[in-house]
């Protein structure tokens, strides 16, 4: 077997992709094939039903469920304000002790149930409308639903992030790959930035940067505790993007202390000054989605497209990066691909490869389950 | 072709992550697995095509057998009438996830629970319960099952002639979500209605033109009575027409999937992967009239199968754990039985943050192997929490009658959880079967009866045993097909049994001897063993030998017969041998002081020698 499929990140300079932007429900799209749009243009909108409230009339007055309908004094479809009457009991003679029961909320009173004295009180409806994430041509319009968005640009996956999408201009706050985020690198001249740092960054600076106003921070590694004390909770399934933290985040390498690979440093370091969409949202299931930063290029930036790759094969010569211990974060170079099965440390029999770390840094026979494609 | 004829068979299996491929010929009078290939799953990108999978790893076999098994054009598995190729294929998935569905139900502890059933039933993964109370506002619910994109929705609700609206407002949640199938654009995705009879027209008018809609009966007609079977048959075959058709490259699979039979061609259907593996664990009870419960842990889910009496009849129930698996699901481990409990199986001392990061890096790269003996450790650790959890969930869904017109009281219905009773009986367990990766693929079977027994504590008498090279799946589906094949295949070469494990049961005094074991061995010498409190013990008893036994249990100890009362009957050895466990059962605990929970950990993992010796230097001293 000369080669092997092997997972790995897409990193490229410059690269053409497109972005679907849809509505939660169906609604109005607001711009049209071929237009121009910048990130924070609105390219649709709708009205999301108001949330629902229900309430049991008949167990507030202790009447049953179908003589109800007499003591409503409001009509299915009738506007409701908070507080206001919705029905009230006869009293004692028609005059004492009436009992009232009033609206929790403000909208419209939609159904009542005979059968069970339930009240359904609905909330005014919520606008939504959603813009084009980054800028860009609309290569795409699905009617009734949204837009699919082209653009030209450096994209960049990282392999872990949490929060939505955020846009901000990109900042260095490290001076190399390796070096973790210190406290007094967040200033406020952070604010409403997309910060790209090192190795690390430990919960107490992240906290700080969220303080700071920092839209998005981009960094190596962050260790796992630190995340169960951000969130309040551990995660379980990844599947992530919708957490409201003040920020969005993404690992590039993983948990820990983790350089960043040194040719996504390089890349974001060029583009240093620009504005950046990000988005954190994770799917590590079938149909797996990964963390994004997207940096729209214009003009003499806009140079011959790389072909991404997000999987491939992997041959003699391959650049690597090993993502488990012991040899977790190295990079390094395929030097052979036996077809025999090999028994490691672990006791376990496996495919192996053979590779030369970078810089004379030896050489080391791992799984080839345990490494990733890089691009260089 | 006569079913006798058949002398040469092709299975796979197409999991989330490998496809694997066995031969199974007759050879001197019986059939045998011949060989094995495997290849990485290929429904994703950048193939997106199932089947290239199925040709890499069937090819392997060609190689290694240095014939032809493909068609000349390489374009599909070489079934024939004559000596070309093989005489049958066929295959089960899991790919692309498996089934994964997003069930709705008024209230979630009645119809949102049956309809869980139902689904998990069928062999789905339920990953959203949807229920009109279930806290989350109806926009946030239209969110979660458009962000989820489930290949199929189950809507209940309401008993026949109760109200409406709950379950029609329901409707409106899944239409304004629109949700799109996974595979297949453009395709209507399935909904399943078995609600409340009275509101079939109301949902038909919101679902109707939207979704593939298909009405079968309620799944609870009246509050104390249960009917999952036509629920859980059209999944089924939804899952066929639907999901497996719209997968990529199923289409052309399903076409190439059968045998001839008297010169026509028959079409074998693909088999969800659990499905098979559970009709085999049904079969295989049946046949030997015994108790079984089998799990397969794999990367994203774990599945539990058992077959247990209920009113002296035999039940087959099957659940899947979605969020519980070494690779995908590993985080979720964690967070479900908390780093507490996963550290206890750690024969090492462990700084907490480290493990974390561990364990998180597995999670975001799901497809890595343990390359150090520390790594894997910490790996079969995990494994035994989930495998724990995953019986936990078995237990409470394993209740009651089986399938159609599961009959309630009144009461167990506002307690759905605890209704009816478990039926899973570990002193009445007489087979414990392991499946996956973990279990499989343990470089010592040793390590597989520690984690079977650490996880599962089987109680009194109990075989274990270990699928070889996991092919439960490729016999399921075979069973169908061919069933003397599947058995014999099965039991000589699948299941590896692992030895008797001998537990005793009941409040034990500390320091004291729980059982002696009389033991006439293969070569009529005699012998006697103790088991110990707190203490296991590996009596040398290899594959096939047998020995006649006296087990006397201590005074108010259960080995089967009751309290106090003593065993007599045949225990049988495997590749690991006779394992005595003394540790105790209910409860089974482990020492809470560190120190010693680590003394322990390591003196039993010594017992059953299941590491390398090197491992009592593994992690931070103390």
């Amino acid at each position: 077997m000369a080669f092997a499929y092997t997972p790995g990140l897409r990193v490229a300079a410059v690269a053409d992709i497109v972005k679907t932007r849809r509505l939660p429900l169906k609604g109005q799209v607001l711009v049209k094939k071929g237009d121009h749009v910048k990130a924070d243009t609105v390219v649709a909108r709708t009205e999301l039903p108001g949330n629902v409230k229900m309430l049991n009339i008949a167990n507030i007055l202790g009447v049953p469920s179908r003589d109800i309908h007499e003591l409503l004094r409001i009509k299915e479809g009738d506007r409701i304000e908070e507080k206001g009457v919705l029905a009230q009991s006869k009293g004692l003679f028609g005059k004492f002790f009436k009992n009232t029961v009033r609206s929790p909320i403000e909208g419209v009173f939609e159904s009542f149930n005979e059968i069970t004295g339930q009240a359904v009180l609905r909330e005014p409806p919520i606008p939504v409308q959603i813009d084009a994430y980054v800028d860009g041509v609309v290569e795409e319009v699905l009617p009734d639903e949204g837009v699919l968005v082209g653009t030209h640009c450096t994209f960049v996956q990282g392999i872990f992030g949490i929060g939505g999408e955020v846009r901000g201009e990109l900042m260095m706050i490290v001076d190399s790959p390796d070096q973790e985020v210190s406290p007094d690198r967040i200033t406020p001249g952070c604010a409403g930035k997309v910060l790209v740092g090192g190795s690390y960054i430990s919960n107490s600076t992240l906290r700080k940067a969220v303080s700071m106003g920092v839209k998005a921070m981009v960094v190596g590694g962050f260790d796992d505790k630190d995340l169960k004390d951000l969130l309040g909770y551990d995660l379980g399934v990844a599947i992530t993007g919708h957490e409201k933290k003040g920020i969005t985040l993404i690992l590039t390498e993983g948990f820990g202390r983790m350089g960043m690979a040194h040719g996504t440093f390089d890349l974001l370091k060029s583009r240093e000054g620009m504005t950046a969409s990000v988005n954190g949202a994770t799917q590590i299931r079938a149909g797996v989605m990964r963390p994004e930063l997207v940096v729209p290029l214009q003009g003499s930036e806009s140079a011959s497209v790389e072909k991404g790759r997000e999987a491939g094969a992997m041959d003699i010569g391959s650049f690597i990066r090993c993502i488990r211990a012991p040899y977790f974060g190295r990079l390094g170079r395929v030097t052979a691909l036996p077809p025999e099965l090999v028994v490691v440390d672990s006791e376990a029999k496996v495919r192996v490869l053979e590779l030369e770390f970078d810089e004379g840094g030896g050489k080391a026979v791992v799984p080839r389950a345990n490494v990733e494609l890089i691009e260089r | 072709m006569a079913a006798r004829e058949i002398k040469s068979i092709l299975a796979t299996d197409c999991g989330s992550t490998t496809t694997k491929s066995i031969l199974i010929e007759w050879r001197d009078g019986r059939f045998r697995l011949i060989r094995r290939g495997e290849a990485p799953t290929t429904v994703e990108a950048p193939a997106e095509d199932v089947t290239k999978g199925v040709l890499n790893a069937v090819g392997e076999i060609e190689d290694l057998e240095g014939r032809q098994f493909l068609n000349s054009r390489k374009d599909g598995v070489l079934v024939s009438e004559d000596d070309q190729g093989v005489d049958v294929y066929c295959s089960t998935s899991s790919a692309g996830g498996g089934l994964q569905m997003t069930v709705a139900g008024v209230v979630k502890s009645m119809t949102g629970e049956s309809a869980q059933r139902a689904a998990l039933g069928a062999g789905a993964i339920v990953m959203d319960v949807v229920a009109s109370n279930d806290g989350r506002l109806p926009h946030e619910k239209v969110a979660d099952i458009r962000r989820l994109r489930p290949d199929m929705i189950l809507l209940s609700g309401g008993i026949d002639g109760g109200t409406m609206d709950h379950v029609v407002e329901l409707a409106e949640i899944i239409r304004a979500a629109d949700p799109k199938p996974r595979f297949g654009v453009g395709f209507k995705l399935p909904v399943i209605y078995a609600g409340n009879v009275e509101a079939r027209k109301p949902v038909t008018d919101e679902l109707g033109d939207t979704m593939e809609l298909k009405i079968v009966d309620n799944l609870r007609p009246v509050l104390e009575k249960e009917n999952l079977g036509p629920a859980r048959d059209t999944i089924h075959e939804l899952f066929m027409e639907h999901v497996m058709a719209q997968a990529p490259g199923y289409s052309k699979l399903m076409e190439w999937t059968g045998l001839y039979e008297d010169g026509k061609w028959r079409n074998i259907p693909i088999m969800p992967t659990p499905g098979a593996v559970g009709k085999l664990i049904e079969t295989v009870a049946r046949q030997l009239d015994i108790h079984v419960m089998g799990v397969d842990i794999g990367g994203a889910t774990t599945d539990v199968f058992s077959v247990f009496d209920s009113e002296g009849q035999p039940v087959f129930n099957r659940t899947v754990s979605a969020n519980l698996g070494m690779s995908y699901s590993v985080s979720n481990v964690l967070a479900s039985a908390g780093m507490e409990n996963v550290m206890r199986w750690v024969p090492f001392h462990l700084d907490e943050a480290d493990l974390r990061n561990r364990i998180r890096n597995k999670m975001i790269r799901p497809t890595t192997i343990p390359q150090e003996l520390e790594e894997l450790i910490i790996e079969q650790a995990i494994a035994r929490e989930a495998l724990r959890l995953a019986l936990v969930q078995h237990r409470e869904l394993a209740v009651g009658l089986k399938g159609v017109a599961q009959e309630r009281t009144i009461g167990d219905a506002f307690d759905q959880s605890s209704s009816g009773g478990t039926l899973v009986d570990m002193m009445a367990l007489d087979l414990l079967i392991g499946s996956g990766g973990v279990l499989s693929h343990a470089p010592r079977r040793r390590q597989t009866a520690h984690m079977l027994i650490d996880s599962f504590l089987p109680e009194g008498v109990t075989m274990l045993a270990v699928d070889s090279i996991f092919m439960m799946p490729h016999l399921g589906v075979l069973s169908e097909v061919h069933p003397q094949a599947a058995t014999e295949v099965f039991d000589n070469d699948c299941l590896i049994k692992l030895g008797h494990c001998v537990a005793p049961a009941g409040q034990v005094k500390r320091g004291g001897i729980l059982a002696e074991v009389k033991l006439t061995m293969p070569d009529g010498t005699e012998r006697t063993e103790t088991i110990e409190y707190g203490k296991m013990k590996l009596v040398p008893l290899g594959a096939g030998e047998k020995a006649k036994s006296e087990i006397e249990p201590g005074k108010g100890l259960d080995v089967g017969n009751g309290p106090g009362k003593s065993w007599t009957g045949t225990l049988e050895g495997g590749v690991v041998g006779l394992i005595l466990d003394g540790r105790g059962r209910r409860p089974f605990n482990l020492p809470a002081d560190d120190v010693k929970r680590v003394e322990k950990l390591q003196e039993w993992s010594g017992s059953l020698d299941s590491y390398p010796e090197r491992f009592l230097s593994l992690g931070g001293s103390r």
